[in-house]
């Protein structure tokens, strides 16, 4: 059905001689448009929030549909020069499946965050609302152009301007200190990685100054200098997705950012960094090494493990919602290194379903995240809290808030028949297959990888259930909170397009590997099957292993009526209301429910040895007993504070330099005039 | 799809439902006859059942709707898995629904709503209860998923039917890497089902449970259906365990007719006798572990798991 | 030659036991257990070199596997039993890292030991020759063991496992070592344990206690 629709269209292109990446393009100018035009009224919220966004959203739905349908046809890419840029680099812009699957993970979750947006930026948060709109759709289009960029010059000028948008979009509450504090270190990571990923480039150029990713597709490297670039691609796009040891401005930013920014940063901002890691290491690199799957195989697991036991023990809700996406970001890179693996030893079939299995949990991510971060954002405008030890019972007051906010839980954590399921078990098939890698101690290593992502998946149920039953459910911890009001209808709207999209993709998920096929296929030459039946997946054959998302969700469902039916007529349906048993004891306060550090005891216990702790106890003869308990990151104390200090010494030795006084300066001015004539002459 | 897999898919549901509580009274029974107690009658879980079903609920005041609709979504879940589950034959319709893995995971969204359930009212216990049950299946999780990597190197596939017939084909009981998964899908069993030793099912004391706390706040239909739901897991898990280590008697590809169907029932009730004789025998010998020494008894089972991925690599049997 | 895919079967399920035990021998908690467990090595051991010998047909195998249960199953245990009795350490065997920890070390070292033996595997010609990496494997836990324990008389087991691994090794990769050979490290096992004996006495009534803790005071300042 899609295929006709997709034949009309292009049939109406030709005669218009224009193609999809001339209406993406225009899409693109559209946003940009929109984020100025927000200056004609610049300090009207409800003429940026109730005009802008939606009309946003709708070009985000645009964009979504014109990527579906050009991965559909299965065009040859296109390409487009543009007369803007340097005078020997003008801007090449190309749209092939990779991008056209990214711009439609843009398109789609875009279009939920946008509408919500819409409705919840009700005063300026501290910025006028038209520079809050400008900075916004800004940030869309110059994502989109990350994507769609085809050299090096303009990749880059999209990149800075990405990161300038999202740094003045996550200190628009700019009043507050910690939140220029964070701001701060963001600016500073995403500067480390630009740098990073410029050399990178730099080395992929091979000699020929030509920036031009069609030149760079057809240079030759030695193997030192294509490790090189991969490593450097990998600093640089590592530190702006989040992967450890790069990912300390992740926790600070996202908190510190509105809601609907934390969901963009999350669910979009993260995935371009996992575009160009692909486009670096699979498109530009025509050689790989097995030693680059296993390096990124081990950081991938690694962060998502450190990911997880850090979310289980965060107090507040965006932090550990902060965390998890450094988990989930670890996974997609675990996935990324299998497929190089599987690619180096020529099982390539295999190297297609990891590939796949991450692209799909990309997608994904960015859908279950945004609603996540979003229904946080509905939660924080009800109750003006953040922190879990003063929520709790609020499905009660916000009941649809609440049940976006399962529908988000439920997919997070990996759970059938939701679309995070899907994912994790792409993952695990394609772990079952590394016992046959011909590498001698690595097919007996890499199937312990499958454990580690096991345990990491159960604890990311573990932290989501947290996560839900202290903000949601049990009793409220502060008075204030019975007076929380539920989302209003714009902002329901980009929930329920959010959670229909996990539900959606859990029970077919047939939808999303029909988008990554011709991706696997270009860049790797394989894809797996994408559906045998209309109801079920099943990658590399039937007899192996499927999976009916559809049918699960329909079994379930129909099982649940038919029992409640059968019970309501052969028995009945009486209830009585009284308080709750707690086995008899009478006086049950809201304090006696698990906090979230209790919830996190476990973890906290188990895996001591991945926190730096400091505990307050109070002792038998406290009059004020209290007990506070610190965790902090390791990493951060013991690699960046010592770096910070490094650069603050030798910037403190250099500053000897700036002596105050006008004749020094005079010298110095002197001395190079005589060194150059000296070496010039 | 014939329309005679279709009957013999109700047949497998409807005795799966019919049985379950029967293997907890069983279970029961063998307990009392070991611990030298006289023993309560076999159809005590039917008589619980049914008094419990036409009891009035008592419900908290706070509960939401999530609480009310958990029983029916837990009993729901465990269904469908007993219908995927090739207990007596593998030509079934919804059999290539899910995989073992699929299958673990539908049992972790049943643990995962009975947990988020159990926070609903506020209580202490129930909260307990729920972060405990939360740490012991991430703990087993691994474990399990290592048993399924065994029984995907034996046979090539992580697909139950494709297991039993594959297992027909190439029988190999002493293989050590078949005892050590075997061995080590017993304990995580014992461990998510809530058994000793990680959990007692009969005990009083609140402090120490783990199953039992989070079913503190239901009553009659609900209670009802989260017993049956609990009893029927732990079929599930004998199933499975059969399916994996002892498919004889399953009337595998190509069987049809009423008679491997009647051979299969009888081997299905025969096999659910000695596991559950087997069960009470371990559950009497074995004590209750503190909870912090759950973590070892299960880093334990995954650690025999892998031994048996290792030896199956290193032997190339 | 009695060569049959049964005998070699009960072969592999008996080497997997050796490796199950030394695992258990890496947890447990208490030294009589420990002292049961390395006896039960010596009945594995015992039962599969009478199967190899069985089925290539080599007499001295059978002479040392009687040599085998005469001393590792019968004397040694008793032996150490008597020592731990008169000492009073029957009980305590603590561990300086946890047993989780322990327990994934060890696995690595298996990994390891696997993946070193695989080529040297297809150069040998016996029935038994996939055990040599489990036989050194038992080798490495057993180090490991000695390694991750405090107590002295744990250390002497850990020894001794040491040497069942060294001498199921011997048996899967050449069918037996000389008789001499074998002999003269019977008489040293023998020999050792009772000199460790009198040093665990000297150990126990110079500090008090046999916690080889107390030995690092040893050392000069």
């Amino acid at each position: 059905m899609l295929l006709s629709a997709n034949h009309w269209i292009s049939g109406l292109a030709e005669t218009l001689a224009v193609n999809d990446l001339h209406f993406m393009l225009l899409l693109v100018a559209a946003w940009m448009t929109l984020g100025f035009a927000g200056f004609l009224r610049p300090h009207s919220i409800r003429f940026v929030a109730r005009f802008l966004f939606p009309a946003g959203a709708l070009l985000c739905l645009g964009v979504a549909l014109l990527a579906g349908l050009f991965l559909a046809s299965g065009q040859a890419p296109q390409a487009v020069v543009l007369p803007l840029g340097l005078p020997d680099l003008p801007f090449h812009i190309r749209l092939d499946v990779l991008s056209g699957f990214f711009l439609l993970l843009l398109g789609v979750a875009g279009a939920g965050i946008s509408i919500f947006a819409a409705g919840y930026f009700r005063s300026g948060e501290g910025t006028a609302p038209a520079l809050l709109g400008l900075e916004y759709h800004l940030f869309l289009a110059s994502m989109a152009m990350v994507i769609l960029a085809d050299d090096a010059y303009l990749f880059m000028v999209a990149w800075e301007t990405m990161a300038l948008s999202s740094y003045f979009l996550v200190t628009s509450h700019h009043r507050i200190p910690e939140i220029r504090r964070a701001g701060f270190l963001y600016l500073i990571m995403a500067h480390v990685g630009a740098v990073c990923i410029l050399l990178s480039f730099g080395v992929l150029q091979g000699g020929s100054w030509q920036f031009t990713f069609d030149a760079m597709r057809s240079a030759h490297f030695a193997p030192f200098w294509a490790t090189t670039a991969f490593l450097l691609a990998l600093l640089g796009f590592g530190a702006k997705a989040g992967l450890v040891p790069m990912h300390v401005w992740l926790p600070e930013a996202h908190p510190a950012a509105p809601s609907p920014v934390s969901a963009m940063m999350s669910g979009l901002m993260l995935k371009t960094a996992i575009y160009g890691m692909l486009r670096v290491s699979f498109d530009l690199l025509s050689i790989r090494f097995w030693q680059w799957g296993v390096l990124l195989l081990v950081l991938g697991l690694f962060s998502a493990l450190f990911g997880a036991i850090f979310a289980a023990v965060q107090t507040d809700m965006k932090r550990l919602l902060a965390y998890s996406s450094i988990e989930n970001v670890g996974l997609i890179f675990t996935g990324i290194g299998l497929s190089i693996l599987f690619e180096t030893s020529n099982m390539h079939l295999f190297a297609a379903l990891a590939l796949t299995a991450a692209l799909v949990h990309s997608f994904n991510h960015a859908l279950f995240k945004s609603l996540l971060f979003l229904t946080t954002g509905s939660v924080l405008h009800a109750t003006k809290q953040r922190s879990l030890g003063k929520l709790g019972g609020l499905i009660r007051h916000m009941p649809w808030v609440a049940s976006f906010a399962l529908i988000g839980t439920l997919s997070i954590a990996g759970l059938p028949p939701l679309n995070g399921f899907v994912s994790e078990w792409l993952l695990l098939q394609s772990f079952l297959f590394t016992p046959q890698l011909p590498h001698a101690f690595l097919n007996m290593l890499i199937p312990l990888g499958a454990a580690v992502l096991a345990l990491t998946v159960a604890l990311s149920a573990y932290v989501m259930v947290k996560f839900y039953g202290v903000i949601f459910l049990g009793q409220p911890r502060e008075p204030s909170l019975v007076h929380a009001h539920d989302a209003n209808w714009l902002e329901r709207l980009g929930l329920i397009w959010l959670a229909a999209g996990c539900v959606l993709i859990g029970a077919l998920p047939q939808i999303v590997l029909s988008a990554v096929a011709p991706v696997t296929g270009k860049l790797l030459g394989n894809t797996v099957r994408s559906s045998s039946t209309f109801w079920s997946i099943a990658p590399i054959a039937q007899e192996q292993a499927s999976y009916s998302g559809l049918i699960l969700l329909a079994g379930i469902l129909s099982v649940v009526a038919i029992t409640f039916v059968c019970v309501r007529l052969l028995a009945h349906g009486r209830i009585r209301r009284t308080a709750a048993w707690d086995c008899g004891y009478p006086w049950q306060t809201c304090r006696m429910q698990d906090t979230a550090e209790g919830f996190g005891q476990p973890i906290r216990h188990m895996f001591g040895a991945f926190f730096r702790m400091e505990r307050s106890l109070p002792s038998a003869s406290d009059d004020a007993p209290r007990y506070r308990v610190y965790i902090e990151d390791r990493l951060w104390c013991g690699v960046y504070l010592p770096i910070a200090r490094g650069v603050q010494g030798l910037a403190d030795a250099i500053a000897v330099l700036q002596g105050g006084r006008l004749s020094i300066y005079l010298l110095y001015s002197f001395l190079t005039l005589l060194a150059l004539l000296v070496f010039v002459l | 799809m014939r329309a005679i897999s279709f009957v013999r898919q109700f047949v497998e549901v409807v005795l799966a439902i019919a049985i379950a509580p029967l293997f907890a009274g069983w279970i029961a029974q063998c307990r009392a006859w070991l611990q030298n107690r006289s023993a309560p009658p076999l159809l005590l879980p039917y008589r619980t059942l049914r008094k419990l079903f036409f009891k009035d609920v008592a419900l908290a005041t706070d509960a939401s709707l999530l609480f009310r609709a958990t029983p029916y979504v837990l009993f729901g879940t465990m269904v469908l898995a007993a219908a995927i589950i090739p207990s007596l034959v593998t030509d079934l319709p919804l059999a290539r629904v899910a995989d073992s893995i699929a299958l673990v995971g539908l049992f972790a969204t049943a643990r995962v709503f009975l947990s988020l359930a159990a926070m609903d009212i506020g209580t202490a216990f129930g909260t307990l209860g729920a972060r405990r049950e939360m740490m012991v299946g991430f703990l087993a999780e691994p474990a399990l998923l290592m048993v399924l990597f065994n029984a995907f190197l034996l046979y090539g596939s992580t697909s139950l039917p494709s297991l039993v017939d594959g297992y027909r084909t190439h029988p190999s009981i002493i293989d050590p890497s078949v005892i050590f998964a075997a061995v080590a899908f017993v304990m995580v069993a014992l461990a998510e089902n809530a058994r000793i030793p990680i959990d007692n099912p009969s005990t009083h004391l609140e402090l120490t449970m783990i199953h039992e706390a989070m079913l503190l706040e239901y009553s009659a239909r609900h209670l009802a259906l989260v017993e049956w739901a609990s009893s029927l897991k732990l079929f599930n898990y004998a199933c499975i365990g059969f399916a994996l280590f002892m498919p004889w008697g399953i009337a595998t590809q190509g069987l049809d007719g009423v008679g491997p169907l009647l051979i299969a029932i009888a081997a299905l009730i025969g096999k659910l006798v000695i596991a559950g004789a087997a069960l009470a025998l371990i559950e009497s010998l074995s004590a209750k572990l503190r909870i912090f020494r759950a973590p070892e008894y299960l880093a334990m089972a995954f650690l025999l798991a892998v031994l048996g991925l290792l030896v199956h690599l290193l032997l190339g049997a | 030659m009695h060569t049959s895919p049964l005998i070699a079967e009960v072969l592999r399920v008996l080497a997997a036991g050796l490796l199950l035990i030394s695992f258990a021998m890496l947890s447990g908690r208490r030294t009589q257990q420990l002292i049961a467990l390395f006896a039960w090595q010596g009945v594995m051991l015992f039962v599969s070199t009478c199967l190899v010998a069985y089925s290539s047909g080599l007499t001295e195998m059978y002479y040392s596997a009687a040599l085998t249960l005469l001393l590792k199953v019968i004397a040694l245990p008793w032996i150490l039993n008597r020592l731990i009795k008169r000492l009073g350490a029957q009980w305590d065997s603590e561990q300086l890292v946890n047993v989780p920890t322990t327990m994934l070390a060890g696995l690595v070292l298996v990994i390891f030991a696997f993946g070193l033996a695989q080529p040297i595997a297809s150069m040998a010609t016996t029935i038994t020759r996939h055990t040599l990496g489990i036989a050194l494997a038992v080798i490495l836990l057993a180090f490991l063991m000695m390694i991750t324990r405090r107590k002295a008389v744990t250390q002497v087991i850990g020894f001794l496992a040491m040497e069942n691994g060294l001498f199921l090794a011997a048996t899967s990769a050449t069918y037996g070592m000389p008789m001499v050979i074998e002999l003269g490290i019977a008489l040293d096992l023998l020999v050792g344990v009772f000199i460790l004996g009198i040093f665990f006495f000297q150990i126990r009534e110079q500090f008090d206690s046999l916690d080889l803790h107390n030995l690092e005071s040893l050392k000069e300042d």
